[in-house]
C-alpha cells in the first residue's frame, strides 16, 4: 500500500494536515446545500404564499421561543396515511418565508403543518390554556401564561430585519405593522387595507379574557394561518412534481 | 503509543498543566449529573404532564435544549476539552501552547458559553434550531473561544517535540476543525437589535428548505465530529492506553479516519427524508449514510481489537469494560443509523421515538461510557492518587448503567415501532384506524420505563460522582481487589 506511506507527509506537518481535514469535510456540504440556491425548481411556483401578517409573525416568534418544534413537525410526508391525517403534502414554498424553518424532528405531538382551519379560536385557547380540558389522554404542557400582553413595540424592527433576510415586506407593510397588528387582533377595526396585504389573514380577537392583545393571540392567529394560503384550485401538478 | 507520556513531565522538562485538566474533569461531572438530571426530569414530564408546573421556565418545551446543550455540549464538551488538553501534551511532549493563560481562558469562556446558553433556553431565548439553540451573542462568545481552543490545541501539536502526530490528534483537530466550519456555516443570523429591535432575537439568513438542509448538515456532523470524532480521539487514547496494548491496526486507523470525515458530512438529509427537501439531495445523503456504516465500523474494530491478548481485563478492570462496551454500543449504533437512514425505514422510524432511542443508544452507550471510562482514568492520574477509591463502586456504576442505557433504548424501539405502526394503520372499511391522541395514550408505559432507565442512569453517575470525591481525598475503600490479570493467568 504505497498510498499509505505518503500519509506520514500529513502526519508529521501540522498545517497540511489541518488543510487537509478542512478540504476533506467541506466538499459535502458544498455540494449539498449550494445547489439548493441555485436549481429553479426547488421551491415550486404556487399562488397565495406571502409573509406573515405582523400578528401572525409575533405569534411564530413565540412558537419558536416556547420550543413548540420540539414536539410538533410542520412537514407532512407524501404517504397515504399522513395526507389522510394532515391534508394536502407539505410544499417547499410553503416555508419559503420561515425563517428559521420549523419542519421538526419528532412528532410526541401531531404534525401542525395544515392545523389552520381545522379548530375554532375559542378550541386552540381552551386547549393552549390546558391541554386535558379537550384532549383528556394529551401530555402537552399548559401554556396558560400566554394570557399576558404582548410586547409588540419592536414589530417594525422585526419586521425589517426578515427583509434584509429575504422576506419582501415592503416599507408600507412595516409602516402600517402596528396598526395592522392591533386591527388583526380587534373585533371591530376595519380591516380591508389588512386583508388586502395579507389574504386569508385570522381575524379577530381570540383570547376573550382581555381587552389587550395577548401572546394567545397572536400564537393562535399563526396557528390558524398554517398551511391555508396555497391555492390548491389554480396549482398546476407539473408545479410540484 | 511509542513513547508518548510515562511521566508527569515530558522528557525535555516540559509542564503538563494537571490542573487545568482537573478543572474540565470536574466541570465535566458536574454538567453531567445537571444534564442526566434534566433529560430525566423531561422523561417523567411525558410520562406525567403535571409535571410541567405550568410555568414557563419548566415546561418541556424549554427544558428540552437544556438538556440536550447539557448532556452534549457541557458534559461532552468538558470532557472533548479537557482530554484534548490531556492528550494533545503527553502525545506530543509538549506543554501547553499559551500555557495556563490561554487554557483558562478556554475554560472560564467554555463554562460562560454554557452558563449564556441554559439560561437563554429557560427564559426563552433561542434560535429554535435543534442543537443550535443559543442565540446570536451566545455564538459570537462561542466563537471566540473555539478560535481560543483551536490556538492552544494546533499551537501545542505545532510545538511538539514528536515527529508525528498521533491518531487521536488527527480526530480532536477534525473536531475542532470541523465544528468551528459547522457552527460559522448554521449560526448565520441577522439579530433585530440592529434595526431597534430586542437584543435576545435573531433571523435565520436562510428560510424553509435551505435553512433545513444547513441545519441537518450542522445537526448531523454536531453528531459525527461532536460526539463521534471527537469521542474516537478519546478512545484512540486511552483505550490502549488503559489496555497497555498498541492500536491494532495503524493502516485501518488511516483509512478510517479519512473516510469517516469525508463521509460523515454528507449524511445530513437523512433527517429530511419524504420532506420538501430535493429527492436528489435525500437520496444522496441516504447513500453517504449507508456508506457511513464501514468507516465507523472500521473505528469499532479498531477499538475492540485493541483489547487482542488483554481480553482477560474486561473481567478484572471495570474501567476496561466502560472503555469496551462503549466501542461495542458505537458498533451497534453505527449499525442502527445507516439503516435507519434507507428511506423505506426511515417513513416508519422518522418522527417516532425509534429516533430518540437511536440517539440514545449512542449518546449513553457509546459518548458517556468512553467519557466515564476515560474519567476513571484521568482522576487518579491527575490528582495523583495510587487507584480510585473503590474500583467495585466503579463496577456498580457500569451494571446500573448498562441496566439503564437497556431500558431506556428497548422501551424506545417498541414505543417508536409501534407508533409507526399506529399511524399508517387502516382499518377493514379503509379508515385510519387510530386518531392521534391514541397513539400518545399507547405511549405512556413506555415513558414510564424510559425515565426509569435514565434515573438509573443518572444514579451511576451519582455513584461515580461519590467515588471521585473520595479519591481526591485520598480514600482507598476497604474491599476485595479485583484479581490482576496476572493472578488470573497464573491460576490458569
Amino acid at each position: 500500500m504505497s498510498i499509505l506511506k505518503h500519509h506520514a507527509k500529513l502526519e508529521t506537518n501540522a498545517l497540511l494536515l489541518m488543510v487537509g481535514i478542512l478540504l476533506t469535510v467541506i466538499i459535502g456540504g458544498l455540494v449539498e446545500i449550494l445547489p439548493l440556491f441555485t436549481i429553479q425548481s426547488t421551491i415550486e411556483k404556487v399562488d397565495g404564499i406571502r409573509p406573515y401578517s405582523p400578528l401572525e409573525q409575533m405569534g411564530r416568534d413565540i412558537y419558536v421561543r416556547e420550543g413548540c418544534y420540539l414536539c410538533h413537525s410542520q412537514m407532512i410526508r407524501p404517504f397515504r396515511d399522513e395526507v389522510e391525517r394532515y391534508g394536502h403534502y407539505s410544499l417547499a414554498a410553503e416555508s419559503m418565508y420561515d425563517h428559521p424553518f420549523q419542519w421538526g424532528s419528532k412528532r410526541t405531538g401531531p404534525d401542525l403543518a395544515r392545523v389552520g382551519g381545522k379548530y375554532t379560536n375559542d378550541w386552540h385557547i381552551r386547549h393552549l390554556t390546558n391541554p386535558r380540558s379537550v384532549v383528556p389522554e394529551s401530555i402537552m404542557p399548559a401554556y396558560g401564561y400566554l394570557h399576558h400582553p404582548l410586547d409588540y413595540g419592536d414589530i417594525a424592527a422585526r419586521m425589517k430585519t426578515l427583509r434584509v433576510v429575504g422576506v419582501p415586506y415592503t416599507d408600507d407593510d412595516i409602516a402600517n405593522a402596528k396598526a395592522d397588528l392591533v386591527a388583526q387582533a380587534s373585533d371591530s377595526a376595519n380591516t380591508d387595507a389588512l386583508m388586502q396585504r395579507y389574504p386569508k389573514a385570522s381575524l379577530g380577537k381570540k383570547d376573550k379574557t382581555t381587552a389587550a392583545v395577548t401572546e394567545m393571540d397572536a400564537l393562535v392567529s399563526y396557528l390558524q394561518v398554517l398551511g391555508t394560503m396555497v391555492d390548491f384550485s389554480t396549482m398546476k401538478p407539473d408545479a410540484i412534481r | 503509543m511509542t513513547n508518548a507520556s510515562v511521566a508527569e513531565n515530558g522528557q525535555s522538562g516540559e509542564v503538563y498543566y494537571n490542573d487545568l485538566i482537573q478543572k474540565f474533569v470536574l466541570a465535566a461531572v458536574f454538567w453531567g449529573i445537571v444534564g442526566f438530571c434534566m433529560g430525566d426530569f423531561i422523561a417523567w414530564e411525558l410520562a406525567f404532564p403535571a409535571l410541567n408546573l405550568d410555568l414557563p421556565w419548566t415546561t418541556f418545551s424549554r427544558l428540552r435544549p437544556v438538556h440536550t446543550s447539557g448532556v452534549i455540549f457541557a458534559f461532552g464538551g468538558n470532557v472533548l476539552l479537557g482530554t484534548s488538553f490531556f492528550v494533545v501534551q503527553r502525545t506530543c511532549r509538549a506543554s501547553l501552547f499559551g500555557g495556563r493563560a490561554l487554557g483558562n481562558f478556554v475554560f472560564w469562556g467554555y463554562q460562560l458559553f454554557i452558563l449564556m446558553a441554559a439560561s437563554g433556553y429557560v427564559l426563552g431565548i433561542t434560535q429554535g434550531r435543534e442543537y443550535a439553540e443559543p442565540e446570536w451573542y451566545t455564538d459570537l462568545w462561542l466563537t471566540v473561544v473555539w478560535v481560543a481552543y483551536l490556538v492552544a490545541f494546533s499551537g501545542t501539536i505545532f510545538k511538539r517535540k514528536e515527529p508525528h502526530i498521533y491518531v487521536a490528534n488527527w480526530f480532536y483537530l477534525a473536531f475542532i476543525i470541523t465544528i468551528a466550519m459547522l457552527h460559522l456555516g448554521n449560526n448565520l443570523a441577522v439579530p433585530t437589535v440592529i434595526f431597534g429591535g430586542t437584543w435576545w432575537k435573531s433571523y435565520s439568513l436562510y428560510s424553509g428548505v435551505q435553512d433545513a438542509m444547513t441545519q441537518w448538515w450542522y445537526g448531523h456532523n454536531a453528531v459525527g465530529f461532536f460526539l463521534t470524532a471527537g469521542f474516537l480521539a478519546i478512545m484512540y487514547y486511552f483505550v490502549p492506553k488503559r489496555a497497555q496494548r498498541p492500536i491494532y491496526s495503524y493502516r485501518l486507523s488511516i483509512v478510517h479516519f479519512w473516510a469517516l470525515i469525508f463521509t460523515y458530512i454528507w449524511a445530513g438529509p437523512h433527517h429530511l427524508h419524504y420532506t420538501a427537501l430535493p429527492d436528489w439531495t435525500q437520496t444522496l445523503g441516504m447513500t453517504f449514510s449507508v456508506i457511513l456504516w464501514m468507516p465507523s465500523w472500521g473505528g469499532m474494530i479498531n477499538g475492540l481489537m485493541t483489547l487482542s491478548g488483554a481480553w482477560e481485563k474486561l473481567r478484572t478492570d471495570p474501567v476496561i469494560r466502560f472503555l469496551v462496551t462503549s466501542v461495542a454500543f458505537y458498533g451497534m449504533s453505527t449499525f442502527e443509523g445507516p439503516m435507519m437512514s434507507i428511506k423505506a425505514v426511515n417513513s416508519l422510524s422518522h418522527y417516532t421515538d425509534w429516533g430518540i432511542g437511536h440517539v440514545h443508544s449512542g449518546s449513553l452507550g457509546w459518548v458517556a461510557f468512553v467519557s466515564f471510562g476515560a474519567l476513571y482514568y484521568l482522576v487518579p492520574v491527575l490528582w495523583r492518587r495510587k487507584s480510585l477509591y473503590s474500583m467495585r463502586l466503579v463496577s456498580y456504576h457500569f451494571w446500573i448503567a448498562t441496566v439503564g442505557v437497556v431500558l431506556y433504548i428497548t422501551s424506545m424501539w417498541i414505543s417508536g415501532i409501534m407508533q409507526g405502526l399506529m399511524w399508517r394503520a387502516y382499518d377493514n372499511l379503509g379508515f385510519l384506524q387510530y386518531s392521534f391522541v391514541e397513539t400518545v395514550a399507547a405511549m405512556h408505559p413506555y415513558y414510564i420505563i424510559r425515565a426509569t432507565g435514565g434515573g438509573l442512569f443518572l444514579v451511576g453517575a451519582i455513584i461515580m460522582a461519590y467515588n471521585f470525591i473520595r479519591t481526591i481525598k485520598g480514600d482507598i475503600r476497604d474491599e476485595i481487589p479485583y484479581e490482576t490479570p496476572a493472578a488470573v493467568t497464573a491460576r490458569v
